[in-house]
């Protein structure tokens, strides 16, 4: 212990004393060095550095440099997957902020029956994405799904909605905010509760209206929240993948693919670890710029906190 | 004036909340319900249990049911215990390279197992673990996220506390066992509850790295019966899918506010 070593009177006990506290700490952290560095740091080296090789079928795998790189740049299903992710991104990030922010506004208030509908908006949140997926698969079936069923009932015909490339991953967006929302709502809900009440009165009594206090005040208050939250959206619009193996498998033609789904896709079924490892690359790239970005938001809020 | 605004806010509240509730009202009508009546809503249709009943005969899924409780147990006690033991040397110990072992940590909140699977897969079987549980759990049993929540917690213990422990000849473990895991019971609980959801709904890595009834947990089991080549009902698929998320669903809704905070704690940190 720290103050153990402090009161210590001879100098020889400090030694002694700081080298069993060197020791007492490394034994602690042991077990977890050890997994870290065979699950996370060993393997991220060694994505990076069979980025560089050839593949092995049976022979000896080259050094390649760059070749990788270059086939990946040109590769034109990378550069698709890229582009849906983005696409994705777009489409599923802001969505969630803004209905994650009305929900949690909703359920903030004293509204009939609000704990039940923090209950609906919530549950989504531990449902397992496979189980999801199942469903809303039946919701988009052609002519019989449920969604088709709807919209024969309006006088529209039926459409095959997962296998158009042109309706398939705004199908999925829906489903994925659908997923989302409610999980983001409760960071919303608690930064809500932290706004003090006197702010309100005072703007009551001011005449302000509430969407003039909603826009002017509880918002810029939230931009913290808002800001954590797009982050968190941002990272998993590149981890969520498991819908498509279930709903669409990628397809139809890359149509629906992501960047994780194209390095499942490479690794497993094509079997080509070489050029799965420089796509891995990619991702931790933009993983990693995106926690960069992170974390110099987080030390600015420190500062003004 | 006022008083309408309320009431139209609360129709749309509700509408949405409805809304979101669909799906999953959907799921349980076709699940308890003839498979005539699985696109149908009639309101006189009769309840069976009769999907559940072919589901579960026609796949394996108390073995599956069995896996994902080993797996979500072996993740959650190995992540306990490795989180603590790494939190407290973090929070409580001034040693050569904390530092730089800190970063080393946080290195996993950015870039997760989930998308590591290349070369977590060649390591794995390097390992000879391929096809087992304890593959599955692996990647996941050091979590910079359960340490980084602990680490929180710990610092926070005051250290009257654990000078009193001391004065009555507690070792550095005793003052662990005895001081900060039973301080840190909220942190655990949060950690514990989004650990198990997490792991129970996990899906791709276990997909990778399993390939027979032995290992499978549920999610990958239900992938597997509700593939359309199998050419199963899709009533009984989706009673299978009710099957794999009754249990959290239920544990949900009589805890819910337990699950609501420790989701929130957990995202916040």
């Amino acid at each position: 212990m720290v103050s153990a070593v402090m009161s210590a009177a001879e100098p020889r006990a400090v030694r002694r004393n700081a080298w069993l506290t060197n020791v007492n700490a490394w034994l602690l952290l042991l077990p977890a060095i050890v997994l870290l560095a065979t699950f996370t740091h060993y393997p991220i080296l060694a994505t990076l550095y069979h980025s560089f090789f050839s593949l092995s079928r049976g022979g000896a795998s080259e050094f390649v440099g760059l070749e990788n790189y270059t086939y990946m740049l040109e590769d034109d299903v990378f550069r698709q997957v890229l582009r849906n992710n983005i696409v994705f991104a777009i489409a599923t990030v802001p969505t969630s902020i803004a209905l994650a922010l009305l929900m949690a506004v909703w359920v903030d208030k004293k509204m009939t029956g609000r704990s039940f509908l923090r209950l609906a908006f919530f549950t989504p949140t531990v449902l397992p994405m496979i189980a999801v997926a199942n469903i809303w698969l039946f919701f988009y079936t052609p002519d019989y799904g449920l969604l088709d069923q709807f919209l024969k009932g309006l006088g529209f015909s039926g459409h095959n909605w997962l296998g158009d490339p042109s309706t398939v991953m705004s199908c999925l967006a829906v489903m994925v905010v659908w997923k989302e929302a409610g999980f983001f709502m409760i960071f919303y809900l608690a930064a809500l509760q932290t706004i003090p009440p006197e702010l309100k009165e005072a703007a009551a009594v001011e005449g302000a209206s509430r969407w003039y206090f909603f826009r002017r005040v509880t918002l810029p208050l939230l931009m913290p929240t808002t800001l954590f939250i797009s982050i968190n959206a941002l990272i998993n619009s590149f981890k969520l993948v498991d819908q498509l193996v279930i709903m669409t498998k990628g397809g139809p033609n890359n149509a629906s693919s992501l960047l994780l789904y194209y390095i499942y896709e490479v690794a497993f079924t094509f079997q080509d670890t070489a050029f799965a490892a420089t796509l891995t690359v990619t991702l931790i790239a933009i993983l990693a710029a995106v926690a960069l970005t992170k974390f110099v938001y987080l030390d600015r809020r420190i500062h003004y906190q | 004036m006022r008083q309408k605004g309320h009431s139209v806010e609360t129709v749309a509240a509700w509408a949405l909340a409805l809304l979101w509730l669909l799906p999953l009202a959907y799921s349980l009508w076709s699940a308890f319900h003839p498979s005539e009546y699985a696109t149908r809503f009639d309101i006189t249709a009769p309840l069976t249990l009769d999907n559940f009943v072919r589901a579960w005969n026609q796949a394996p899924f108390a073995r599956y049911y069995l896996n994902t409780l080993m797996l979500v147990s072996l993740v959650l006690a190995g992540q306990l215990v490795v989180s603590t033991l790494a939190a407290y040397a973090f929070a409580r110990f001034r040693f050569f390279g904390r530092e730089v072992l800190f970063a080393l940590v946080l290195v996993q909140l950015m870039i997760m197992p989930d998308v590591l699977i290349v070369e977590n897969y060649r390591v794995i079987s390097a390992l000879n673990l391929l096809d087992t549980i304890p593959a599955i759990a692996l990647p996941y049993i050091a979590s910079a996220f359960g340490i980084f929540l602990l680490r929180q917690t710990f610092k926070s213990v005051p250290n009257e506390l654990v000078e009193a422990a001391r004065v009555e000849g507690a070792s550095s473990f005793g003052v662990l066992w005895r001081v900060f895991v039973p301080l840190g019971k909220t942190t655990y609980i949060a950690f514990g509850l989004v650990s198990v959801s997490y792991h129970w709904n996990n899906f791709l890595w276990p997909l990778i790295v399993t390939n027979s009834v032995e290992s499978r947990p549920l999610t990958v089991g239900l992938a597997v019966f509700g593939a359309p080549e199998t050419g199963v009902d899709w009533s009984v698929i989706t009673a299978a899918t009710v099957m794999t998320m009754a249990p959290l669903l239920l544990a949900f809704l009589l805890f819910q506010r337990q699950f609501v905070q420790s989701f929130m704690r957990a995202g916040i940190r």
